[in-house]
């Protein structure tokens, strides 16, 4: 197992399982979200914007695990 | 194919012994056009607005009630930084599509030069509103013993906002890349369409979470 392989697997993994979490409280989020605008249309607009906001910070979770695994793919220390 | 490394040097030219690289000839571009066209949109300035002066008034009381809304005071001291955030952020995010053009944005360097912006303005204001000393006091709340996690929030708030903009703009143009490399020229249009509402909403988040910042700092916001 050369560092090279070990790092494509280690990218692989990071992204894979780095999803899934985000994925799935980003579909809660806006189960939610449809919830509260079925309940609320007028305040759709705010509902919306929380929304959007919400899932940016969720987001953020699958960024930080997409910048590791490119950091492995592209600026890894352990390769020339 | 993918021109150059995601987190390598990608420069323009050398002025002297100093690397200009392609993300700040970016960054100059669109200041210039930013420059030009606030000065083109504020001229001649009249009470009653034509349509131009009206849309600039639309973006600008847009902002200032984004601020007030989250503030809950007067939001003029803390127009300029948001409004310029907001509105370079935008044209930034967006200049992605305009072929030819590398977005600055999809740079780690000028993300971090942005979070690195923001840290210091939660400073600034914190400490213009309430003293150094009051501010500095901030820290030791609610409990002294939490000092080094309040530290540490500090540099990871600044941090994340850094890598969430950086990671939001440059996997896109990746993905671009990769799809046009494996399935042709038109398929990637859904992904700009994307691209765009994702320019919008990180530029948009970045403003937010900035003001917010600066609201925790200036005790408007229960602290983060």
């Amino acid at each position: 197992m050369t560092i090279e392989m070990l790092s494509l697997l280690g990218a692989a993994i990071a992204v894979s399982f780095g999803a899934i979490g985000p994925a799935l409280a980003e579909g809660r989020a806006v189960a939610a979200a449809m919830d509260a605008i079925a309940r609320q249309p007028e305040s759709a607009g705010t509902l919306a914007r929380t929304l959007f906001v919400g899932l940016a910070m969720i987001e953020t979770m699958a960024i930080y695990c997409l910048v590791i695994s490119l950091l492995l793919l592209y600026a890894n220390p352990f390769v020339q | 194919m993918i021109e150059t490394a995601p987190l390598g040097p990608h420069v323009a030219f050398w002025i002297g012994p100093v690397p200009i690289s392609v993300a700040v000839v970016s960054t100059w571009a669109i200041m210039a056009v930013l420059t030009v066209g606030a000065w083109l949109a504020t001229r001649n300035l009249a009470v009653h607005p034509e349509k131009r002066q009206a849309a600039v008034e639309v973006l600008v009381c847009g902002i200032a009630g984004q601020i007030r809304d989250a503030l809950n005071r007067d939001p003029a001291p803390y127009l300029p930084l948001a409004g310029t955030l907001f509105i370079f952020l935008v044209v930034a995010n967006t200049s992605a599509q305009i072929p030819l053009f590398n977005a600055p944005t999809a740079r780690i360097e000028t993300t971090g030069a942005l979070a690195l912006v923001v840290f210091a303005s939660v400073h600034y204001f914190g400490v213009r509103q309430i003293g150094w000393k009051d501010h500095l006091a901030t820290y030791l709340k609610p409990t002294p013993i939490l000092l080094p996690l309040n530290l540490l929030s500090e540099l990871t708030r600044t941090v994340s906002l850094m890598v969430r903009l950086f990671g939001n703009i440059m996997s896109h143009e990746l993905v671009l890349a990769v799809v046009v490399a494996l399935a042709g020229l038109f398929v990637p249009l859904p992904i700009m369409a994307l691209g765009l509402l994702v320019a919008l909403v990180q530029a948009y988040i970045f403003s937010v979470l900035a003001i917010i910042f600066i609201g925790a700092a200036i005790g408007a916001v229960k602290g983060h």
